[in-house]
């Protein structure tokens, strides 16, 4: 594919969800108009959603795979000379994989809603500001320049606040407010960050400053530490990093199915995204001085989120299956973070592989907890589980089966995607980048296996109280996925009216999940097709852009 | 180049400076149509008085049109006999711009005003004679050059400010509105006059180009203490102006009790007023005491920002005139910002860079702030109490003024949509970082959070279901006004035009205005 077409594959990618947000508040035109006003809207979100992963499929398939670590399909534009900032976008292997998972993510999302709104204030709004938040992610990925890196970190605060605060669950107002100001809070100190190294350096552009060829090359080392330490906590608060994560538990438990999928799928990449893109080439030397600090807040992170999840699903904690979700998330990105402060190639691909991973995998898990909630009215484990288990295997055995596949897949069973992963993280921190204190980094990598351990251990105790559990007034005798009330044909047993049997996987979930699931098992089989992409361009941005 | 004396002119010619006309075009239009309305009250019966207002914002829409011949180069005039250099009066582009932005929001205030005046009954011929006096006060600020100009434009731009605070009549807030913002201002000028007088004494000059230069070698060294006592005294008066902590007591109720229009005009025009009166003293005047104003302007600036803030945020939504309270307090917030890239110019060796940020931050302030003020406006026609509270559910009786002032706040806060907001606020930090003041940076970005709370806390109202069926019967849908909408759209044209292109204003931070 020629240059000119990839070029406006990728703006299109940017353009095109804004101009659908514009759009989906306009009044459908004649012969759009749909059964009714919300039918329309969120047919529109699905095309629009449609129309963009078909553009990021296609930037993929006319992407130069043989050279992964240039960057592609780029723009340079002028914007605001005063600023000296451009509108410079491009892809390289880094970024084509995020940028597809969020259009897919968005998309399966779009779908989802469409057969299943979330209830709430009217769905034009819902699908405006989830278009929107999907402009600003692939804004965060596509763009080159510091300041436009900034402007779409900023643009998903305001359509995830809104996502949460009015389509949420219980609680949501709190934790939507805990969201937007502790990302704000993080995202001003990364601005303070952004700009001192674009004062020092003269420049704001992110392939300039990774090659150290800005109008004045090297920054100084002082400015490389004050500059790591203001952008990566922006960065670590949103990834979310140990100690800064307090956020999100609340938000993921608050906020609809289609807002925590995004929100885990998509949001928290570009925490991790940004470590990898301006952290790590930008300022090395400072980030040399900071890794230690951060794997060893990623190690706490791990033990600390399968520790709490561990906590939450014991029997009588009264733990919610969407927040032990969320905690989970809060480990897996402690993977992520360790493999990236190992400032070794092995490291950072197996951090980006992780990425991916837990996009796909999280993603499916809250889709399904989400539809768990709606199936069951609740997501707290000991309602669900009762004195046995909630034996979604009986009650609804595909449903349990898919549930079970993508639990076994986040404790990262060889084979499936969360495995490679967090296998490289580690082998990664086992010999990390020349000048890092070995032993430290081994007793992360310790930490992080015990934490694999503990995770195995939570996620298969979900799977024993969510999918397995007693059926005996029930297995006999309820054909499934009729959604018929089994206590009438059980009278006189009680514990018959604790299992009604359950509606199993309806089509559209189908259709929703099982790309998730099909490509969770593709990157578990066939894991160089991602890694051959990542590799090259982490090669060349740890060897600073030679 | 104005005409200029010639040296050996002749002693009758000497006594007769010529004036470039052309060059004190803006304030003077606007003072003449000032008079011309003022007179012609007399004669317009009552039925016809609304002709007053359109008259007036014709005059002011001239005034500003009367800035395009001037942007070809710098023009002085009104110079000291035998000095070409040092004039009283100069049209440079930090002068333009200023006064463009005076003059463009005295119109958008004028707009506003046309329906409160009608609604209100308030007393028409005055109302307009002193909104134009006010602004040909406030355009004539910037381009003054000596510190006698400076404080008879700063009067003439307060003075018919305290009347139109306390033009509802019978109103008792308003009264006391004016009275205290009277009895404060007056207190700064006559604390500012005397350290003018200070600064005469030391230096033996009142043009800041003269003042600027004996500063840096004063004749006696024993003059210092007199010097320095006299260039602290002097900001005060454009702190007050400015509305900078610990001078903003008199912003709430000032702002409550006077007229929606003017208490916007003051929020604009007033700040402008103060914050470039402050830019030419220090900048101009007083460069070689930069290491005595930058840190004090620093302190300011972190201070006003942070009162501001806080008290914005602590407005319960449900009290009476919160909403106007609110646009108050930021306003207060927000002259903290804009304090902060003059503070930073205390610090860098080519100061007039700096300022340029507060210019470009002011404008883009001018532009959504007036608007913000314009749907509050809009909103005090079906409910004078102007609680937050009665935004509630804004969005689904007037979809599109919700929209709009949802694109104000965010403005304000600084968060995309609002790309122009974000990207002054990226100019003032920038500043800031470039200075060196990487404290007041991060007292900025905990302030930027703090203030994102009560903008996004009033977005998210407007969109919020209706009332509760318990609540009163939802107010009859009144029409909108012309001239209302009119400025509420564009203010809102502006804002997105600017997100598109933010060029459009931050190109003047890039350059030396001064």
């Amino acid at each position: 594919m020629n240059h000119t077409a990839m070029q406006l594959l990728l703006a299109a990618l940017v353009v095109l969800p804004l101009l659908g947000a514009l759009g989906a508040l306009l009044p459908a035109p004649p012969g759009l108009k749909g059964r009714n006003p919300d039918q329309a809207v969120l047919r529109h979100g699905v095309t629009v959603t449609g129309v963009v992963l078909a553009a990021s499929v296609a930037l993929a398939a006319g992407f130069d795979h043989d050279h992964p670590a240039r960057m592609q399909a780029t723009t340079d534009i002028s914007w605001i000379p005063a600023l000296h900032i451009r509108i410079h976008l491009g892809v390289d292997g880094i970024s084509l994989p995020l940028l597809v998972l969020t259009a897919l993510l968005t998309f399966l999302c779009a779908l989802y809603s469409y057969f299943k709104m979330p209830t709430g204030p009217s769905p034009k709004a819902f699908v405006s500001l989830m278009l929107v938040l999907e402009a600003g992610t692939l804004a965060t990925f596509a763009v080159l320049d510091l300041m436009l890196f900034f402007l779409a970190f900023e643009m998903v605060l305001i359509p995830m606040y809104f996502l949460i605060a009015r389509w949420g669950g219980a609680g949501k107002q709190a934790a939507a407010w805990k969201f937007i100001l502790f990302t704000l809070l993080g995202s001003v100190v990364m601005l303070l960050g952004l700009l001192l190294i674009g004062v020092k350096s003269g420049t704001f552009d992110m392939v300039a400053l990774a090659t150290d060829n800005g109008p004045n090359s090297q920054l100084s080392h002082t400015v490389q530490l004050i500059a790591v330490l203001a952008v990566g906590i922006g960065l670590a608060v949103k990834a979310p990093m140990w100690a800064l994560h307090s956020w999100l538990p609340d938000a993921h438990t608050a906020a609809p199915t289609v807002g925590s999928v995004l929100l885990a799928g998509v949001l928290l990449k570009m925490g991790t995204y940004g470590f990898v893109r301006i952290a790590l080439p930008i300022t090395p030397e400072g980030m040399h001085t900071f890794a230690p600090y951060l794997a060893a807040f990623a190690a706490v992170g791990i033990i600390y989120g399968s520790l709490a999840c561990l906590a939450l699903v014991r029997k009588g904690a009264g733990g919610d299956l969407k927040r032990l979700i969320a905690y989970s998330s809060v480990g897996h990105m402690g993977f992520v973070l360790l493999g990236i402060a190992s400032l070794n190639p092995t490291g950072v691909n197996g951090a980006l592989f992780a990425n991916i991973a837990h996009g796909l995998i999280t993603g499916l898990l809250f889709f399904m907890v989400g539809a768990l909630k709606d199936r069951t009215g609740s997501t707290d484990l000991d309602a669900l589980a009762g004195t046995t288990g909630a034996a979604l295997y009986g009650r609804a055995p595909r449903f349990g089966g898919l549930l079970a596949f993508a639990a076994v897949a986040s404790l990262g069973l060889p084979g499936l995607a969360g495995f490679w992963g967090e296998m490289l993280a580690m082998f990664g921190a086992f010999e990390p980048a020349a000048g890092l204190s070995r032993p430290a980094f081994l007793t992360f990598m310790a930490l992080a296996g015990l934490g694999t351990l503990l995770t195995a251990a939570y996620l298969l105790l979900v799977v024993r109280r969510v999918c397995m559990g007693g059926t005996p007034h029930l297995a006999p005798i309820a054909p499934l996925g009729d959604g018929s009330r089994p206590d009438d044909r059980a009278p006189g047993e009680p514990a018959a009216a604790e299992a009604p049997a359950l509606p199993d996987l309806a089509r559209y979930e189908y259709a929703a999940w099982s790309p998730l699931a099909a490509l969770t098992v593709l990157a578990g089989l066939w894991p160089a097709a991602l890694l051959g992409l990542t590799d090259p361009a982490v090669q060349q941005l740890l060897g600073g852009g030679k | 180049m104005s005409p200029m004396i010639p040296m050996a002119a002749s002693p009758v010619a000497s006594l007769i400076q010529s004036v470039d006309w052309l060059a004190v075009a803006p304030p003077t239009i606007a003072a003449a149509v000032a008079l011309v309305v003022l007179v012609a009250d007399l004669f317009i019966p009552d039925a016809k008085k609304p002709l007053l207002g359109w008259i007036a914002t014709g005059g002011l829409a001239l005034a500003a049109l009367s800035l395009l011949p001037l942007l070809d180069g710098d023009r002085r005039t009104f110079c000291l006999m035998g000095h070409p250099s040092v004039c009283s009066y100069v049209a440079d582009p930090f002068t333009l711009v200023i006064q463009f932005l005076v003059l463009a929001g005295a119109l958008l205030t004028a707009l506003l005003s046309i329906d409160t005046i009608r609604d209100h009954d308030l007393p028409t011929g005055e109302y307009w004679f002193l909104l134009l006096s006010s602004a040909a006060g406030a355009a004539l600020l910037p381009a003054s050059r000596d510190l006698a100009t400076l404080v008879i434009a700063l009067e003439v731009a307060s003075l018919p400010a305290f009347a139109l605070v306390g033009l509802r009549r019978g109103d008792r807030l308003s009264s006391e509105a004016a009275l205290k913002f009277f009895l404060s201002s007056v207190a700064a000028t006559a604390v500012m006059l005397l350290g003018v007088s200070f600064l005469y004494a030391a230096t033996g000059s009142l043009h800041l180009s003269r003042v600027a230069d004996t500063l840096t070698d004063l004749p006696d060294p024993r003059l210092a203490t007199l010097a320095s006592a006299g260039v602290a005294l002097t900001l005060v008066g454009f702190a007050f102006k400015t509305a900078a902590a610990p001078f903003h007591f008199w912003v709430p109720d000032t702002y409550v009790g006077a007229p929606l229009p003017i208490a916007a005009y003051l929020s604009v025009i007033g700040k402008a007023v103060g914050f470039s009166g402050l830019i030419l003293v220090t900048v101009q005047g007083f460069p070689s005491y930069a290491e005595v104003w930058g840190p004090a302007l620093a302190v300011i600036a972190a201070l006003t920002m942070t009162v501001g803030n806080v008290a914005a945020l602590r407005q319960a939504p449900d009290r009476a005139h919160s909403a106007v309270r609110l646009l108050a307090w930021s306003s207060v917030g927000q002259a903290g910002y804009l304090l902060v890239p003059i503070a930073a110019a205390g610090y860098l060796d080519e100061p007039a860079r700096a300022i340029g940020a507060t210019v470009a931050y002011a404008l883009m302030y001018a532009a959504v702030n007036l608007g913000a003020f314009g749907v509050a406006a809009l909103v005090a026609r079906t409910s004078p109490g102007n609680r937050i509270t009665d935004y509630r559910g804004l969005y689904a009786r007037r979809p599109l003024a919700a929209l709009a002032l949802g694109f104000f706040l965010l403005n304000l806060a600084g968060l995309p949509p609002g790309i122009i907001g974000l990207f002054a606020k990226v100019t003032v930090f920038s500043a800031a970082v470039d200075a060196g003041l990487g404290w007041l940076a991060v007292v900025m970005a905990i302030n930027v959070v703090i203030a994102l709370y009560y903008y996004l806390q009033w977005t998210a109202v407007l969109f919020r279901g209706a009332e509760a069926p318990e609540g009163r019967p939802a107010p009859a849908r009144a029409g909108i006004p012309a001239a209302l909408t009119t400025a509420i759209a564009l203010a809102a044209v502006l804002g997105v035009i600017l997100s598109g292109a933010p060029q459009a204003v931050l190109r003047f931070a890039s350059g030396a205005l001064l």
